[in-house]
Parts: structure tokens; sequence; C-alpha cells
């Protein structure tokens, strides 16, 4: 019965141990993003004057689109990062868990 | 996209590499059909796609010849305007990533619905979720169908009902024979060639001025009727509560549409579910880079040229309308070789996404709607795929129909609405059945059925509607983007009435979360690749 499975997982101390270590690694990266993009927005609706500026005096380079250049590389490093310790730490604990969960039927 | 653009002369060196791409397809969909047997091999490939190709897929599904055409016209006027939207449509994959792309793969089978009901009323919910996915799928398919059909006019020179007709017909063929496996390789090899002509449209572009964005800029800002202003938010997003909106309704949007939901059921786990993502973003993020610097070239390369104006007058009116900025770029610093290949690729872009689309509406009748609600999970196999095919080649009729009628529509409008829709009825409810222990079936039925139906009508009672299409006066809802207000209805909706559930099955409901929860963390119990 797999309930049976999910039962043993659950009470598991390594399962508290995954929920709790990777839900606080992926909100705090989704706060980052959401934080970095809305507020990226919030400039555009109530600066717009100052995105246009030239980052230095005698440089080409806008402000704006210096730092979306730089929220387009960090958003997807960020999904690096996280696919990184995703698919090796906590697929490693998860294989773990499982494991141990079937050990217990025998 | 508008539709002002005459009919141009027939355009024999699109039409050969589209017709390569076309034979190329076939085989592929002659090889699929044979790997076609089960329903997990049509809605999901039998599970056995890899991370990488699947991120190419999900690449290729995501990026519309709306993203090629729209996105470096928009640039080509607009300037800055149009990398805001490429942004707000880029930031939607990390959240994905985070918060949907394991849950999604751990929980669901073959559509987004199988989720949203894994612990609640089957009927109900399902039944729901099917409604708001057919929704989405079919605004967003007239959307693809109008624009294929003047786009390829354009291109090829052919009539517009023809064009409708090819792209349903090869779209259909696809899906029907193929399924997901012919879907995905159409897919994957559509975006191969997209990255790869656009990529290599800007490197000729940009190599005129030296790899130098300063050269570039100067250059540019030099020419341009907006000047420096070009390079500073401008028109488009004017209000604040409209720039939110949008990027709202783009970043959601996103995380809740059908077809793009879909692909993440195609791998065999989280793991590949994960770098699915991880290719997918890295390609789409790309890509729009290149996308607006090719906008920004095309204001010296096409805006300067006397050769793409009507009558030959700089400034005046491009000729083929502003969508064809970047097929105008390609001819100048290509020559006819390059403006075929390019067109090619348009025209493949929309087979691509409207197979994807046909196939997500396909599986929310036949899987949802046919085998779960009608038949109770007692139809066979066999005959869940063949309703399946026969969805298809309806929605492939419908697509046609609706195609022609709405010629004149405005596409920016309609794909707007698809995500505002996507948004406020889909998001909510699938991602608060994944966190929240508390959501019912009442909850989960108010909350879809009100985000669907504000959505609609917050559209309907706007300006884009309201007044240019109803010719009305003045609009009843004073801003075009929708998802702003119909996202927290949708929420607030499946928060009271799931709150207000004290009914005996909301117990059990509530109850039956740990075990989800459980395999949602896990994947322990996931249906598996079947081969």
């Amino acid at each position: 019965m797999s309930s049976v499975m999910y039962e043993r997982m659950r009470v598991n101390p390594k399962f508290q141990k995954l929920v709790h270590e990777r839900g606080r690694f992926a909100w705090t990266l989704a706060t980052i993003v959401l934080v970095l993009f809305y507020g990226f927005f919030m400039l555009v609706a109530f600066n717009p004057s100052l995105l246009g500026q030239k980052i230095a005096e005698g440089s080409m380079w806008p402000i704006g689109y210096t730092i979306e250049l730089c929220l387009f590389v960090f958003f997807w490093l960020t999904t690096v990062v996280y696919v990184r310790r995703a698919n090796g730490e906590f697929d490693d604990l998860t294989a773990d868990l499982i494991k141990e969960a079937q050990k217990e039927k025998l | 996209m508008d539709a002002s653009g005459a009919k141009q002369a027939t355009n024999w060196h699109a039409i050969i590499m589209f017709l390569i791409f076309v034979a190329m397809t076939m085989g592929i969909t002659y090889w699929a059909a044979g790997r076609t047997k089960s329903t997990a091999d049509f809605y999901t490939a039998g599970g056995g796609i890899t991370g990488f190709q699947n991120g190419l897929a999900i690449a290729g599904d995501y990026m519309s010849a709306a993203t090629l055409l729209g996105l470096t016209a928009m640039t080509y006027t607009s300037g800055y305007d149009g990398y805001i939207y490429m942004l707000a449509f880029f930031a939607g994959w990390p959240i994905i990533l985070f918060l949907m792309a394991e849950r999604l793969r751990n929980l669901g089978r073959f559509t987004f619905a199988d989720i949203t009901s894994y612990r609640l009323d089957q009927g109900k919910v399902r039944t729901m979720a099917a409604i708001s996915s057919l929704v989405v799928v079919v605004f967003y398919l007239i959307a693809q169908m109008v624009g294929a059909g003047q786009l390829i006019k354009l291109l090829f020179g052919l009539d517009y009902n023809i064009a409708i007709f090819v792209v349903g017909i090869l779209m259909m063929v696809y899906v029907t024979l193929g399924g997901m496996v012919a879907t995905t390789w159409v897919q994957i090899i559509k975006a191969c060639m997209l990255l790869f002509g656009g990529t290599l449209t800007l490197l000729l572009a940009y190599w005129q001025f030296g790899f130098s964005l300063t050269t570039l800029l100067e250059k540019v800002e030099a020419v341009h009727k907006l000047g420096p202003k070009l390079m500073a938010p401008g028109s488009l997003l004017a209000d604040p509560i409209t720039a939110i909106s949008l990027g709202l309704g783009l970043m959601f949007g996103t995380a809740g549409l059908p077809h793009i939901l879909m692909r993440f059921f195609t791998v065999g786990n989280a793991k590949e579910a994960r770098k699915s993502v991880l290719y997918a973003s890295g390609f789409v993020g790309f890509f729009f880079n290149v996308i607006f610097l090719m906008g920004l070239c095309a204001v010296l390369i096409v805006g300067q040229n006397p050769e793409f104006f009507e009558g030959g007058v700089v400034g005046g009116k491009i000729i083929g309308g502003g969508n064809m900025v970047a097929m105008h770029l390609a001819k100048a610093v290509g020559g006819n070789m390059l403006l075929g290949f390019l067109a090619a690729v348009a025209f493949a872009t929309i087979l691509a996404v409207v197979s994807g689309l046909a196939l997500a509406g396909a599986s929310a009748i036949s899987h949802d709607i046919y085998a779960r609600v009608i038949r109770k999970g007692s139809a066979t196999e066999k005959e869940e795929i063949r309703v399946s095919r026969f969805a298809t080649i309806g929605l492939g009729m419908l697509a046609i129909v609706l195609g022609i009628l709405f010629e004149k529509m405005n596409i920016a409008f309609m794909v707007g609405l698809a995500f505002g829709v996507a948004a406020a009825a889909n998001f909510p409810v699938l991602i608060l059945s994944m966190y929240w222990k508390g959501l019912t079936t009442r909850g989960a039925l108010w909350g879809g059925y009100g985000g669907v139906i504000s959505a609609v009508l917050f559209v309907l009672f706007s300006k884009s509607v309201w007044v240019d299409v109803l010719g009305n006066k003045a609009a009843l809802f004073p801003y075009t983007q929708p998802a702003l207000f119909a996202m927290p209805i949708a929420f607030i909706f499946a928060y009271i009435f799931s709150k207000s559930d004290t009914g005996p099955r909301s117990k059990l409901e509530k109850e039956a979360f740990e075990d989800q929860y459980v395999r949602a963390q896990t994947g322990f119990g996931a249906s598996g690749a079947s081969h």
C-alpha cells in the first residue's frame, strides 16, 4: 500500500529535513527573483526617466538596459543554482528516504 | 500584426525551405506514429523525453511567431519598451522552476487537471479545469491562426484562407498521427532553426557596427525619431497599474498555459523536469536578447533604407507592415537565402505552437472530460486515444473556421486575453491545490470559475473590446490588463469558499493532502517513464 509508504516517509526525520531545507531554498530564490522583478517594474512605473539615463558621463550604456541585462543573466543563474542543489543534494536525500521506507517493509 | 500589408510576390526560397521542413517533420511523424500506441505515448511521449530535449521543446512551444516578429517590431518602434516586455515574458521561468516544476512532475500524469483534481471531486474539478484549459487554448489558437494567415500571405504570397487551411491540416496530421512524440520533435527542430536563424541574422547585422553596443546606440539615437528617449521606458507602459498588471499577467500566465504545463509530463522524473526549465530559460533568455539587438540594428539597416518603404520614402510606411521588420533585416544582411530561411522558420514556429495547443486542448477533452468525467475511468486506452484524435480534428477544424472569421482581429489582444485567463483561472487553483491543505472542491470550483469569468469580463469591458471592437463610447473597466484584478478574485474566492466548507467530504479532502504532499515532495508513486 503506498499510503503505508507515505506514512513511513512522513515520520522519517529526513523527510522533515528535505521539505524544510528545499522549501526554504526554493522560497528564498523565488523571493529574490520576485523582489528584483517587481522592484524593477516599480522603477518602470514610477521613475522611468532614471532608467533612460546613461550609467556614466560619456558612456552610451543606459541604466535601464544595463540593469535588465544583469537581471536576465542573474535570473538564469538562479535556475542553475537551484537545479544543481536540487538534483544533487536534495535528490540524494529523497533516494535515501524512499530506500529506508522500502527496507522497513521487509 | 496588422493585416494591412498587400500580398507579396511568391517567395520561392522560403517555399522550398519550408517544404524541406515539412518533409522532415512528416518523416518524423511517420516514425512517431509507429511508436504511439498507449495513451502515455500519445499525451506525453511515454515520459521518455530528456531534460535537454524538453528544454528545447519548451522554448519552441513558448517562443511564437509573435515573439520573433512582434517583439523585433516593438523594439524597432519603441526601443526599450520591447525589452521590458521580454523580461516579463522571461521572469516567470525561474518561479515555475522553484515553486512548480517538481510538484507538477511528481503529481501529474497527462494534464494539469490531474493535479487540481488529485484529492478533490474528480468530475466537477476536472470539468472546471478542462473548461478553463479549453478557453485558454481556443483564444491562443485563434491568435496563432490569424497571425499565421497574415504572415504567410506576406511571406509566401499565398492567399489568407489557403494559408489557414495549410496550417490547420498540417497540425491535424502531426498531432493525430504522431501525438506528443511528433509534436515534441516539431518543436525541437523549430527551436533549433529559430535560434540559428535569429542568431545568424543578428551576427551579420551587428558586424556592421563592429559588435559594439556603444557604436550601435550612438547611431541609433542619432537617427531614431525618439532620440535618446528610445532607451527609456515610454508610452507602452504609461500608467503604473497597467505596467504591474502586465508583469503579473505575463509571469503567472506562463505558469498557467496548458500546453506549457503539459510539457512537464513528457520527462521521466523531477530531475529531468528541473533540467528542462534550466535549458528552456537559457534558450528563451538568450533569444530575447538577440531579438532586442536585432530590433536596434533594424533601426539603422532597415529604417534608413528606402528599399523597405512603400514608395521608397524613408520614414514612411514599411512594406508589409511593422511586423516585417525582422524579415527585411534578414534580407538586408543575408539576401534572399536568409530571408527565405527566416520566413520558413516563422511558418514552422506557428505550426509547432499550434500543434502543442491542439494536443493540450485534445487531452482536456479526451483525458479529462471523456475518460474521467463521462466514462469515469472505464474507457480503454484505445477508446481514449480515438477520442483524442477526433478531438484534435475537431479543434483543427474549429481553428480553421475561427481563423477565417477573426481575420481582422487584433492578435496582441487575443494573446493578452489567453495569458490573462491562464493567470487568473488556471494558475491560482493549480498552485493552491499543490500548496494549501485547506483547498476543498467547493473552493476550487469557485476560485476556478471566478477566475475565468472575471478575467473574460474584465477584458470584455476594457477599451480593447468594449470600445475598439464593440464600438461603445467609453470603457466600463479602465485597464486593458486583467491579471492584477482577476487573480485576487480567484484566490479570495478559493480561500473563502474552502474555509466555509465544513461538509464531510471536505474533511476527507484535507486529510488526503498529507499523502499528496509526500508524493509531491519525493516523487514516490509518480507515473514513471514507460520506455
